[in-house]
């Protein structure tokens, strides 16, 4: 990665333009042909700086449901535990974190219905109590990291 | 990870506007013209591809089309989840603050749930190390000053799963 690659990845942050040639500008900016600026987000994904380059789609406004889940699990179930609940289908990202709640994940659902059965589902299968932590209101970032 | 949308559903997607969604969650084409690309291999017509995706991206299904970093591969290796217990009248306002920090990645207010969980906004934070982040945290604690009754972050210590939100085709 040079310094290029790191002025694109800061500039493509913010977002490109739905028009015919979304990278002209980009490509103006940076002295590069609209191909090259093309041929490097491919690359720089490929090697991992970028986890994608593209819509980032909002799963409630798509109609589904999404929320933010925690359990208290006892060390020693920590494991078997963490099995059940990455097997069911709907959870999105599961991360053990230095809490009592030591378990948090994310559920994504078809329908915001689903949210509230697969929270059941998951106190069945485990015996454990889950909270449900959903978004009441977000605030929008600068989202910026330099690279 | 399935996030499908019944089509017979009224509030649900378009059929159309889903078929785009499919074809690009996992990415655009990289090429000079990637909405065209896009329209090319769903069969439909640029000019559609491009007003679907701007009507999207209006109404906030679409948050932005960018470059998402990976903040581990940038040399981030850290990232702490910071909660705060904010009086409920000044949460929004807290949160915008919070907000602007541009170490700062997501930033949501969520419900309480006492004793075991008095919190009600989180703000992820991103660092090169812990003590890094814990420094971004103490940054922030000075920015709510008296508006946050208490604090706490919370490291990941392990990645259980990850296979981030996908949508049936």
């Amino acid at each position: 990665m040079d310094d290029l690659d790191r002025g694109l990845i800061n500039a493509l942050q913010d977002g490109i333009p739905i028009c015919e040639r979304p990278f002209a500008e980009a490509a103006m900016r940076f002295g590069l042909t609209e191909q090259e600026v093309a041929d490097r987000i491919a690359a720089l994904r490929e090697a991992g700086f970028l986890s994608r380059f593209g819509p980032m789609y909002d799963a409630v406004r798509l109609g589904g449901g999404l929320t933010l889940a925690a359990m208290a699990v006892p060390e020693e179930r920590f494991d078997e535990v963490a099995a059940t609940v990455d097997a069911f289908p709907e959870v999105a990202h599961n991360y053990a974190r230095d809490h009592a709640l030591n378990m948090w994940f994310v559920l994504a659902t078809e329908t915001p219905e689903r949210i509230g059965q697969a929270i059941a589902e998951i106190e069945e299968a485990t015996g454990l109590d889950v909270l449900d932590l959903p978004k009441e209101e977000e605030f929008f970032l600068s989202l910026r990291l330099e690279a | 990870m399935t996030v499908a949308a019944r089509k017979a559903d009224p509030q649900g997607l378009d059929p159309v506007d889903r078929r785009i969604v499919v074809e690009t969650q996992g990415g655009l084409p990289l090429c000079p013209r990637p909405y065209h690309a896009v329209a090319e291999r769903l069969g439909l017509a640029p000019d559609d591809v491009m007003r679907r995706m701007r009507r999207m991206l209006a109404e906030g299904a679409i948050r932005r089309i960018a470059a998402v970093p990976n903040h581990y591969a940038l040399g981030y290796r850290a990232n702490g989840m910071s909660v705060w217990d904010v009086e409920d009248a000044r949460v929004s306002e807290v949160g915008r603050r919070i907000a602007a920090f541009d170490f700062v990645s997501h930033c949501y207010r969520r419900p309480r749930h006492a004793p075991l969980w008095p919190y009600n906004l989180f703000a992820m934070v991103h660092g090169r190390t812990r003590e890094e982040v814990k420094a971004h945290v103490a940054a922030i604690g000075a920015a709510v000053d008296d508006a946050a009754r208490a604090h706490d972050v919370l490291f990941s210590t392990r990645i259980l799963k990850k296979t981030g939100l996908r949508i049936a085709g």
